[in-house]
């Protein structure tokens, strides 16, 4: 928002914090004006939005259920059980955030999952150690996760192709290593970290696993240079490219740290069923992008944050703990998520076509003229 | 400075008592701060082909435009039989027998031959079906007209060039057309299929059709047309038969322009920093040898489409090269990327801001640092105060008027947008700058502004290489002239011997018979 306003109606937006007019006067550069101007559109901002959204469904679904903030994780339609039942697709949004914002897309994720579970279990079942075992598996993530990069910014072919591709590939991977049968009987360390809690606190070790991806993605992104790289890539690949980025192998990079999240992700979801299938983590791809959009990532790229992506991740929880007390069937519960990310996705397109029309009214001007397309018909 | 010469009116076919079909009156067009057109009147008639020339940026694509409908004039007016008439659009255009046919062939490549001839109006049996049989009939017809053999079922993906063009100049002539405007249609044809097209447009001449042919290339104007005009920032110059005109006459009236610029101060010449020795690459230029001192600023003159920003790229580690060598401190190197190359010292300025200079979205402060990011924060975390004050600092030293280091770029007029781009790359302490059309697009205060910062870049030792389409600035700020002419280096002046005519010949491809070659 530019308002342009009269230098005389300044004053008045300053008098509540008076405190700051004498920084007025001086005329320095953090002048009350731009603070107060900062603070109104943080306030326009999505996230808040979504907070607020957030606020109201947990007081709703304090009213439904006196349950629904008990400290219990497991076992119990309440907030925290709806938390924890869905970590493995908030790591994966972590993940899958940088990947949207430079203009790709990591459909394969939900394979990566089934992927990883059946080598992990392959392996287990052969008896090698588990300290062996991860590092394998998540190898597996981290190769999967490059050969994605690599079709996609070697071979120039778009990334939903690729990853739709290996959709299917990992899938059948899974299938082939682990076939029709399935592992159980994980050792308690696998399992303690699956369903277990931080000793002497009420955290499940796997909230606190997501809690630590999202301080290391959101100081990545938003604190480094690597991040603003991500950024400039999602904005204008070609002045990133000018401007000395490495787009390709920073796009590749990227896809390998989602493979590897992926894998992990399916080490998570493996502990906390203590089994592993080769259909592990089927349909998960579509929640982990509904989150990723419903944090107001923008699906074109170049826009988002990862805070807005971890309140999502509550949200939705919030969400389907709330309906689930509420008595909604799981019909119902769907049909208000998809309403909710339809809202998520049209909000911002309404601000900027009201900016737009604004702006238009303000200027009077009229629109300049384009170049028809070839073949066009123009009255 | 050559005062425009009247329109040559009595020199016209005396025949011209009716109404030429198609005329502009005293059409002006103006884009922000550029006017594209001052005040420009044209007769096009019937049996002749018009030769439109003039420099980059004159105004003949203005003029393309205007015919097409795709502009309308601020004033004056496209005058049809006599008669002012307001084009609504291309298809309006079109329906009043002005075809038009761009510089890019437009086709729609998954349909067939017959099928874009026909695009807009093609017929249609009973219940509006479209009549196939008929349609490819009356393509093959057009296409016999041109004595052309082109299979009219064929998909359009995959013909060559010529043979596009050959499809847009059928389209034209399937409306009945009384003009014909063709935009630098020998482009990108072939010698062979420059005499194929110039036979087609001849037999379309010798049935009544007026024909305005625009063209950089002088031989051809003189081998096609009938009468040519000259333009020149905009304003008419000369109207003349061609018969009556030489390669000189009209060198002299395109150039000549007027522009307001920086004197260039003298710059202490060192050594050899890049060293260009006969680079190649296929379809884009070749055999280019020159090299850059230090303090020295090496002009690349020569028309759009000449090779210029192609070899910029491969300088700037974008493209490869095929043969040749590039030495920077007289050792060999190869950019895979532009990120090598900006390691190296080699900075690039691109000719477009807004698709390869800038990230809209970001700030001045970070649109300033994106190329210096890894080195300027060795520990991956960004600083923010850092970061502000130092394109605090090159904002106060390029003289960037905005609200501050955080405005959004694209809050910003062109001239401090192309600032914030040279800062960016100041910001890598480059040692080779390369500057493409760095004044396009800026009004002229912003214009000196660059050029004073050019200058005192060279100043401070480093080796400027400037491509620029506009004459007076090359010749003002170059010390060395290199000119290409379509992929071929044409001519290398001195800055003591540099005029603009001889830049003009040598950009035209007639370095044999240069007024002043000193051979």
């Amino acid at each position: 928002m530019t308002n342009e306003q009269p230098a005389a109606a300044r004053p008045q937006d300053t008098t509540p914090v008076s405190a700051e007019a004498s920084v007025v006067t001086a005329g320095r550069s953090g002048n009350p004006i731009s603070w107060v101007r900062r603070l109104l559109s943080a306030a326009a901002r999505w996230e808040t939005l979504l907070l607020a959204i957030l606020a109201v469904v947990v007081y709703e679904g304090m009213q439904i259920s006196p349950y629904f903030l008990q400290l219990d994780f497991w076992n119990s339609p309440n907030f925290g059980a709806s938390v924890s039942g869905t970590m493995e697709v908030a790591i994966m949004a972590l993940a899958m955030t940088p990947i949207i914002i430079t203009g790709d897309i990591d459909l394969s994720v939900e394979s990566m999952v089934g992927l990883s579970g059946a080598v992990l279990g392959v392996l287990w079942v052969a008896g090698l150690p588990l300290v062996v075992v991860i590092p394998i598996v998540l190898g597996v993530g981290v190769l999967g996760g490059l050969f994605n990069g690599l079709m996609v910014t070697r071979l120039g072919l778009p990334a939903l192709v690729v990853t739709l591709g290996t959709l299917a590939l990992y899938r059948g991977l899974a299938n082939a290593v682990l076939g029709t049968s399935y592992v159980s009987n994980f050792p308690s360390e696998l399992t303690t970290f699956g369903f277990g809690y931080v000793p002497g606190t009420a955290v499940p070790w796997t909230l606190l696993a997501f809690l630590i991806l999202a301080v290391v993605f959101t100081a990545v992104m938003h604190l480094t240079w690597l991040g603003r790289q991500v950024f400039a890539v999602g904005k204008n690949k070609d002045a990133a490219r000018y401007s000395g980025v490495r787009v390709a192998s920073l796009r590749t990079a990227l896809f390998a740290v989602s493979g590897l999240v992926a894998a992990f992700a399916g080490i998570v979801l493996a502990s906390r069923y203590n089994s592993v299938r080769a259909d592990n983590g089927t349909g998960l791809t579509l929640t982990v992008v509904l989150i990723v959009v419903l944090g107001g990532v923008d699906i074109n790229g170049g826009k988002g944050t990862i805070p807005g992506v971890i309140l999502a991740v509550f949200t939705l929880a919030a969400l389907q703990s709330a309906l689930r007390l509420a008595g909604v069937s799981s019909e119902y519960q769907n049909v208000a998520i998809g309403l909710l990310l339809i809202f998520s996705v049209i909000t911002p397109q309404i601000a900027r076509q009201f900016r737009v029309l604004v702006d238009r009214v303000r200027s009077g001007r009229h629109r300049p003229v384009r170049d028809p397309v070839p073949g066009e018909v123009v009255r | 400075m050559t005062e425009g010469v009247p329109v040559a009116a009595g020199e016209r076919p005396e025949a011209a008592s009716a109404p030429p079909p198609v005329a502009l009156a005293g059409v002006s067009k103006r884009f922000a701060a550029t006017q594209a057109l001052a005040d420009v009147s044209l007769d096009l008639l019937p049996g002749e082909i018009h030769g439109l020339v003039g420099e980059n940026g004159a105004g003949k694509s203005t003029i393309v435009k205007l015919l097409a409908g795709i502009y309308q004039p601020d004033s004056g007016s496209v005058v049809l039989d006599g008669k002012p008439v307001l084009l609504h659009g291309p298809a309006h255009a079109r329906s009043l027998g002005i075809a038009v046919v761009h510089q890019e062939p437009r086709l729609f490549p998954d349909l067939t031959v017959a099928e874009n001839v026909f695009i807009g109006h093609s017929p249609s049996g009973r219940f509006g079906a479209l009549d196939w049989r008929e349609m490819r009939r009356a393509a093959d017809e057009i296409f016999a007209s041109l004595s052309v053999h082109l299979d009219s079922s064929a998909v359009v993906r995959g013909l060559s060039m010529a043979d596009q063009q050959l499809i847009e100049i059928a389209k034209a002539l399937s409306v009945e057309a009384r003009v014909l405007v063709l935009d630098e249609p020998t482009a990108s044809l072939s010698a062979h299929e420059v005499e194929r097209l110039f036979d087609i447009v001849r037999q379309t001449r010798d049935r009544g059709v007026a024909v305005l042919f625009v063209s950089h290339r002088l031989e051809e104007v003189f081998e096609l047309c009938d009468r040519a005009t000259v333009l020149r920032d905009g304003r008419h110059i000369v109207t003349a038969p061609t018969a009556q005109l030489t390669a000189a006459d009209l060198v002299r009236h395109m150039v000549g322009r007027s522009v307001s610029l920086f004197p260039r101060t003298a710059a202490k010449i060192g050594d050899v920093l890049l060293d260009v020795r006969n680079l190649t690459r296929l379809g884009a230029f070749r055999d280019i040898s020159f090299s850059v001192r230090a303090g020295e600023i090496v002009g690349l003159a020569g028309l759009v489409g000449a090779g210029r920003t192609e070899v910029a790229r491969v300088l700037f580690g974008l493209d490869r090269a095929d043969a040749g060598q590039v030495l920077l401190d007289g050792k060999r190197v190869s950019f895979k990327s532009p990120s090598a190359a900006l390691g190296a010292g080699i900075a690039y300025v691109p000719e477009d801001r807004h698709l390869d200079g800038l990230v809209s979205g970001f700030s001045i402060a970070e649109n300033v640092t994106l190329p210096i990011l890894p080195r300027l924060f060795p520990r991956l975390f960004t600083r923010r105060s850092r970061e502000r004050s130092l394109a605090a600092g090159y904002s106060e030293r390029l003289r960037i008027r905005s609200t501050g280091v955080d405005e959004l770029v694209e809050a910003l007029s062109g001239g401090n947008q192309q600032k914030v781009v040279i800062a960016k790359w100041l910001a890598t302490n480059p040692r080779v700058l390369i500057l493409d059309e760095p004044t396009r697009g800026v009004d002229i205060g912003a214009k000196v502004e660059v050029h004073r910062i050019i200058s005192d870049l060279a100043a401070a030792g480093l080796g400027i290489i400037l491509i620029s389409s506009e004459l007076p600035e090359v010749l003002a700020m170059s010390d060395r002239i290199i000119v290409l002419h379509e992929g071929v280096m044409s001519a290398e002046i001195p800055r003591a011997e540099a005029s603009e005519e001889r830049v003009m010949f040598a950009a035209t491809g007639q370095f044999a018979e240069g007024p002043s070659s000193g051979e």
